[in-house]
């Protein structure tokens, strides 16, 4: 068992060492490297320590860009739980109506992201989609190439319309795992719809809640395709996120270095986040604990 | 406190039945006199649970009616009814203290919180869990949990029936005793109507006063586990009441005697004529215990070849062979019993004729 030299077990684990090595470990030292140089071409390198790191936190489009990021999260979260939560107690619980809804459901789920942009984009055109021309129909302005608030408006509808339907799904399954002798014995004992809910349905979907929450908030953080696809980022910043910031940084101004600095601050916001998921879905396995 | 009446009451799953073989519930007219402790026994799938679904109103039947106290309740809600279930696996409010969960079915109806407080307290200190009433009641045992479950039904004042559907199913064998002198001292103590559903056959003549047999959504029978045990109406309230079952012996009628195997066997006065009348297919059938195994022929004994004895402790079961059919006995301890061949006396009084599976009275 503690064997840790001439074990056979070695070679057993190998293969994920070097697929782990070659995918993240190898990529990431990389990253480390650039972050602490000024690259000015080919074999023309100077060392620079925390230079980088200083200017790239103390950049004031980097804090906008952060603190847009954390409220597109929020709001994800805010709208798409208990909306996920709404459709998935809405949904029906047997006969054919439960397959049509499932693939109703799943439909924005499996449409590659990309694709999703230029849907939305085509969708809000203010003189050919179809939002854009009904809502523009209705008397009020709205482009959101041109109006920074309407620019959120479509990027935050495109996201509740993409993702919402995963939170239903999972708020279904975990709606599904409860026995009937709950909802028998609430009937005997009186209790009403409300009291179903706050009492039985929400407890049991804690789990599986917990699971769309983080999951929710993790992606959101991290989105880069929809919203660069529709806005790029714009009018002006104001949908410019935390990764369209970064990619502005590395591809548009050829700044490896503060951007490789960037893609480390953001790991390691990323990575206690990735640790609390982490422990959360080893407690859905073993029940309630606390 | 309360009298049940099932009127014609019938139940299919399914919305247009075609035939008796889409109910799960066939038509049953059933009254549960106040304050008795009933059983209902039976076999997996045979109804138990549609019935007492019925009783307590999460199933409307699709025929017939349901009365309790004379006041006819087919279409009111479990809440409305003042009966309590408590089901296979227990049911508890895992965000709850134990207070909560007691305190839940008198909350829901809007009860005044001293009276709530009183009772709650009342039906812990019956239940000896006041000392958990400040816990969660997500990480308590399967006992402690059942008996909440219990508790729940209990706490409301006007319960005039409790219901359990095999509630002692996920409860450890020692415990399980404990709990079910727990529901008696209740019974006792409350005489409020008990009906309990289970397929273990010694719970429910352990429990019931009156125990009732169903069988493909059928009431076979009902008695008192005495009735059932020395009188079954039925050939499968033979076979499943009782360890090992009744012996089962297909045969036919000639002059004053039932003919098993080619063996002439005398039955009591007027039975042979009244089963010729019932024709159908008949069966003999007697218990292990009222067979008597002599090793020496006498007047009236069928011979049978002995097969095994086994000791069971205070009794022995000897498995004998009749022509082609095998035979239980059940014989004391201290009896010898031959090797071989031996003569089985069939006394009449317990020797039993069914016609198509029913009683030849």
């Amino acid at each position: 068992m503690n064997k840790w030299q001439d074990n056979r077990a070695w070679f057993l684990v190998m293969p994920l060492l070097l697929i782990v090595a070659l995918s993240a470990i190898i990529p990431l030292i990389m990253v480390v490297n650039t972050s602490v140089q000024d690259i000015f071409g080919p074999g023309n390198r100077v060392f620079v320590g925390t230079e980088w790191f200083e200017e790239v936190l103390s950049d004031r489009r980097l804090h906008d860009a952060l603190r847009r990021q954390l409220t597109f999260s929020g709001l994800v979260l805010l709208i798409e739980i208990p909306l996920g939560v709404a459709i998935a107690l809405a949904m029906p619980k047997r006969g054919w109506g439960v397959s049509v809804s499932l693939v109703v459901l799943a439909l924005p789920l499996v449409i590659p992201w990309n694709v999703i942009g230029t849907i939305w984009i085509i969708f809000t055109r203010p003189d050919i989609g179809l939002l854009g021309v009904l809502v523009n129909g209705l008397g009020i302005q709205f482009d959101h190439t041109a109006a920074a608030l309407d620019a959120w408006v479509s990027v935050m509808l495109m996201e509740v319309w993409h993702w919402t339907p995963l939170v239903a799904l999972l708020a279904y399954a975990g709606l599904r795992a409860i026995p009937d002798a709950y909802y028998q014995a609430a009937r005997i004992d009186g209790a009403s719809a409300w009291a179903v809910f706050r009492h039985i349905q929400l407890p049991k979907m804690r789990g599986v809640l917990m699971i769309a929450v983080l999951l929710r908030f993790m992606d959101s953080f991290l989105i880069y395709a929809e919203p660069f696809v529709l806005t790029g980022g714009g009018p002006g910043n104001s949908t410019t996120f935390l990764s369209t910031y970064l990619v502005k940084l590395a591809v548009g101004q050829s700044a490896p270095g503060p951007a490789a600095a960037f893609s480390l601050i953001y790991f390691l916001i990323v990575l206690p986040i990735c640790l609390v998921f982490y422990q959360a879905l080893q407690n859905v396995g073993t029940g309630d604990k606390r | 406190m309360a009298l049940i009446e099932l009127k014609e009451v019938a139940h299919a799953y399914v919305a247009r039945p075609g035939g008796p073989e889409d109910y799960a519930l066939k038509r049953l007219d059933m009254v549960w006199q106040d304050g008795a402790a009933y059983a209902l026994l039976g076999p997996s799938g045979c109804g138990k649970t549609t019935t007492l679904n019925i009783i307590s109103g999460l199933i409307r039947p699709s025929e017939g009616r349901v009365l309790i106290d004379h006041r006819d309740v087919t279409a009111l809600a479990p809440r409305d009814r003042n009966v309590a279930q408590v089901f296979q696996f227990p049911v508890i409010y895992d965000t709850m203290t134990v207070f909560d969960n007691l305190a839940f079915p008198l909350r829901n109806r809007k009860v005044d919180r001293n009276e709530i407080r009183s009772r709650v307290h009342e039906v812990a200190e019956m239940l000896e869990l006041t000392a958990d009433l400040k816990r969660r009641a997500s990480g308590l045992t399967a006992d402690v949990k059942q008996k909440i479950s219990l508790g729940r039904g209990l706490v409301r004042k006007d319960v005039a029936a409790i219901l359990f559907d095999e509630p002692l199913t996920v409860i450890d064998p020692h415990l399980k005793w404990l709990l079910r002198r727990k529901l008696k001292q209740i019974h006792q103590q409350f005489s409020t109507t008990l009906i309990y559903v289970t397929h273990d056959q010694n719970e429910a003549l352990t429990f019931a006063d009156q125990v009732v047999i169903m069988d493909e959504g059928e009431v076979l029978q009902t008695g008192s586990p005495r009735e059932l045990f020395e009188n079954p109406r039925h050939i499968f309230v033979g076979y499943f009441i009782g360890s090992p079952g009744m012996n089962l012996m297909p045969c036919r009628i000639d002059g004053n005697a039932a003919i098993v195997e080619g063996a002439p066997i005398a039955l009591g006065e007027g039975i042979a004529e009244r089963g010729r009348a019932a024709g159908g297919e008949l069966v003999l059938g007697i218990r292990p215990e009222f067979l008597r195994l002599k090793p020496s022929a006498e007047q009236g004994n069928v011979p049978v070849s002995v097969l095994l004895a086994e000791n069971l402790g205070d009794f022995k079961i000897v498995t004998v062979s009749l022509g082609k059919l095998t035979l239980k006995v059940k014989v004391p301890e201290d009896q010898e019993v031959p090797g071989e061949w031996a003569y089985l006396n069939f006394p009449p009084e317990w020797t039993k004729v069914y016609a198509d599976g029913r009683l030849v009275e």
